[in-house]
């Protein structure tokens, strides 16, 4: 049987909403927050290690109260016990301060574990820092962008794309892997299923002082990059700007632009409607 | 903090060169950083017979090149290199490292940081000096069209990755000169924990869309996975390839190797057709090297509006229609 740790992420993304094509709106009951994307890969093949191996997954999470959702989301779909990390002197560490709070979890809670399974990145910072540098702090092997994974005799075979190269590889146990999109297509959990697990009685729940971190270790204050400045970034650029009925703009675009557009094409286009 | 020396590293990521410019692209703007702090440009490359990339890097601007040359070290393995890299860093003390986001990048790139406790900034689109001579990173924030200026003020290096593209390589100097430092291998290197048991090159997975002349491009605002079909026709009328966004993917309209930005591919057409996109930093940043951008949405006010050549007020999907048949009517046969 094998001792496995999912890092899950909750992330506030109204942009990357599930969109629904029928009624042409985003699916607002996940307006909240969602299970990161990768995470949901990383946790999906956990799912299967342990369905094919044998095992036992904790789901842990660094957050707000409010992400403990997607442990209940992960308990709904198989994972046996979820791991809460919050605090309010842990916001606004960077991946750095993140991934030394994680590790002390891990550390603490669930010191003899065979693999730990990230996302690959996050949607909402996209660093995919975290991973390998929670396998640093707990100073064990990383392979980072996993499409599969074998196991056998606690010693891993895995593949990756990595820069147009196909890359096989293999560690032992224990060890840390991040999980891309490309594979492991998550499974979704039911309603009734998360509303069940909401009376499991599997969270546990961390402070700083329960993991015994000082305020200085962590968060921001512990965090080496300091934000200085946030501004929008929209550039701008003198255009023409056209309305109206499509057909008439889409004569006026062949008959400014028409040239633009053939040679870009390597023809010869048509850009008036007279000529021949 | 400790006292660093005057130079700003690149390392040297040469796997896939021809393909793969990012170093050549940091060397570049690391000239431009170093006029401002009076550092030294400084390459930095592990690997087994590497002495073509070193000259290949003091001809695009390193002043002095490290060097670990040796036969342990054929393969392109992240945890050799992570120890190097922390070893030399610790013996030299760079104040800056930067590093191309390959995937191999972007791996090393973090457990080196982790290493030799700094901070690391992901992605930037924009580096400079500031009046303290702190290098600030730019980089995308909050997953919206907003972007932060990052300093790293205590910790050194100051280390960011940057994505191919962002910057531009500067033309290959056949009179350069350069230093070169070889340093020798460790006499007991660690043993490879993650064993590489088979590489095989893999060409890229799709057409190059960082090649075409023409690209069309489609966002959420096409409405569905059907609609989203007609680019495709589109772009096959046009001799040009289909990129989307990160949501087009994400439904599965478009596949991975189709998304285009910060996340995907960086794209250099002469001619971009926009479809129902809004134009998030992290999809404009991928086109700035584009020519001649015609973009439609419903909405003017959109960002994507705003950078085009030629901005559209219309329904995607009947204006990719019409173009269909204008393009059908107009090309001479
Ligand atoms: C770390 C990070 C990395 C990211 N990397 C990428 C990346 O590499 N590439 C990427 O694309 N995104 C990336 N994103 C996501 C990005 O922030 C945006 O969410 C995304 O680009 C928006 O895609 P969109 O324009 O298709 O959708 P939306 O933002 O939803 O825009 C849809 C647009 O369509 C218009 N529209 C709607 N209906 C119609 C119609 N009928 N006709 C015409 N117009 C219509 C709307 O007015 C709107 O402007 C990243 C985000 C994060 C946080
Ligand atoms: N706050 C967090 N709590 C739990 N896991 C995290 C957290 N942040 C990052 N991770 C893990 O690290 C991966 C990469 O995150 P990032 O470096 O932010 O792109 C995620 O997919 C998660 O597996």
């Amino acid at each position: 049987m094998l001792k496995l740790i999912v890092c899950i992420k909750q992330v506030p993304m109204v942009s990357e909403l599930p969109w629904d094509s029928r009624t042409g709106t985003l699916k607002r009951e996940m307006a909240e927050g969602m299970m990161n994307p990768a995470c949901k890969h990383a946790l999906e093949a956990a799912l299967r290690i342990k369905r094919e191996y044998g095992g036992h997954i904790t789901a842990m999470t660094m957050g707000p109260p409010m992400a403990a959702e997607v442990l209940y989301e992960a308990l709904t779909l198989g994972a046996d016990r979820g791991v809460l990390l919050t605090d309010k002197q842990m916001a606004g560490a960077d991946t750095m301060i993140t991934s030394f709070t994680i590790a002390r979890a891990i550390e603490k809670e669930c010191p003899e574990f065979d693999l730990v399974i990230c996302g690959s990145q996050t949607a909402d910072s996209e660093t995919a820092q975290v991973g390998p540098q929670l396998a640093e702090e707990l100073n064990i092997p990383c392979a980072a962008y996993i499409e599969s994974l074998e196991c056998k005799d606690k010693c891993l075979r895995m593949t990756r794309l990595s820069d147009d190269f196909l890359e096989t590889l293999e560690m032992d146990l224990p060890g840390l892997v991040t999980i891309t999109t490309r594979q492991f297509r998550p499974r979704y959990a039911t309603l009734s299923g998360l509303e069940e697990a909401f009376q499991f009685s599997g969270i546990t729940t961390l402070n700083a002082a329960d993991l015994g971190l000082s305020p200085e270790q962590i968060g921001m204050k512990a965090s080496p990059t300091r934000i200085l400045d946030v501004f929008s970034s929209t550039a701008e650029k003198k255009n023409h700007v056209m309305t109206g009925a499509v057909k008439k703009i889409l004569e006026e675009v062949f008959e400014k632009f028409g040239d633009k557009i053939g040679s870009a094409m390597e023809k010869d286009l048509k850009t008036h409607e007279h000529s021949d | 903090m400790k006292k660093t020396a005057k130079e700003i590293w690149v390392f040297g990521d040469y796997r896939n060169y021809f393909r793969n410019r990012v170093t050549l692209q940091l060397l570049a703007k690391s000239v431009e950083l170093a006029k401002k702090t009076g550092s030294q440009v400084c390459a930095v490359i592990f690997g087994n017979g590497v002495q073509e990339y070193v000259n290949e890097y003091i001809a695009h601007g390193a002043e002095k090149v490290y060097v670990i040359d040796h036969d342990s070290l054929h393969e392109y393995h992240v945890e050799t290199y992570v120890v190097l890299m922390e070893m030399i860093v610790r013996k030299y003390q760079p104040e800056m490292l930067l590093v191309g986001a390959t995937c191999f990048g972007r791996e090393f790139a973090p457990r080196v940081a982790k290493r030799v406790h700094t901070g690391l900034t992901a992605d930037c689109v924009d580096l400079e000096i500031n009046g303290d001579g702190l290098l600030v990173q730019t980089a995308p924030a909050f997953g919206g069209n907003l972007l932060a200026k990052i300093i790293t003020p205590h910790h050194r290096p100051q280390m960011a990755t940057v994505r191919a593209g962002v910057f531009k390589e500067l033309p290959h100097d056949y009179h350069a000169s350069g230093k070169v430092i070889p340093i020798p291998v460790p006499k007991r290197l660690p043993e490879n924990r993650v064993r590489l048991i088979r590489s095989k090159h893999e060409p890229p997975r799709t057409n190059r869309i960082e090649d075409a002349k023409i690209v069309v491009c489609g966002g959420r605002g096409m409405g569905s996975k059907q609609k989203f079909k007609k680019l495709f026709a589109l772009a096959e009328l046009l001799g040009g390839e289909v990129g989307a966004t990160r949501p087009v993917v994400y439904s599965g309209w478009a596949d991975d190797d189709s998304l285009i930005g910060q996340a995907g591919r960086q794209i250099k057409p002469l001619l971009l057709l926009s479809f129902g996109i809004s134009g998030a930093i992290q999809h404009t940043a991928a086109l700035s090297d584009a020519k001649f951008i015609i973009a439609v949405n419903k909405n003017p006010e959109a960002p994507m509006m705003k950078m085009a050549d030629v901005a559209i007020v219309a329904d995607a999907n009947q204006v990719c229609s019409a173009l269909i048949r204008e393009i059908r009517e107009r090309i001479r046969s």
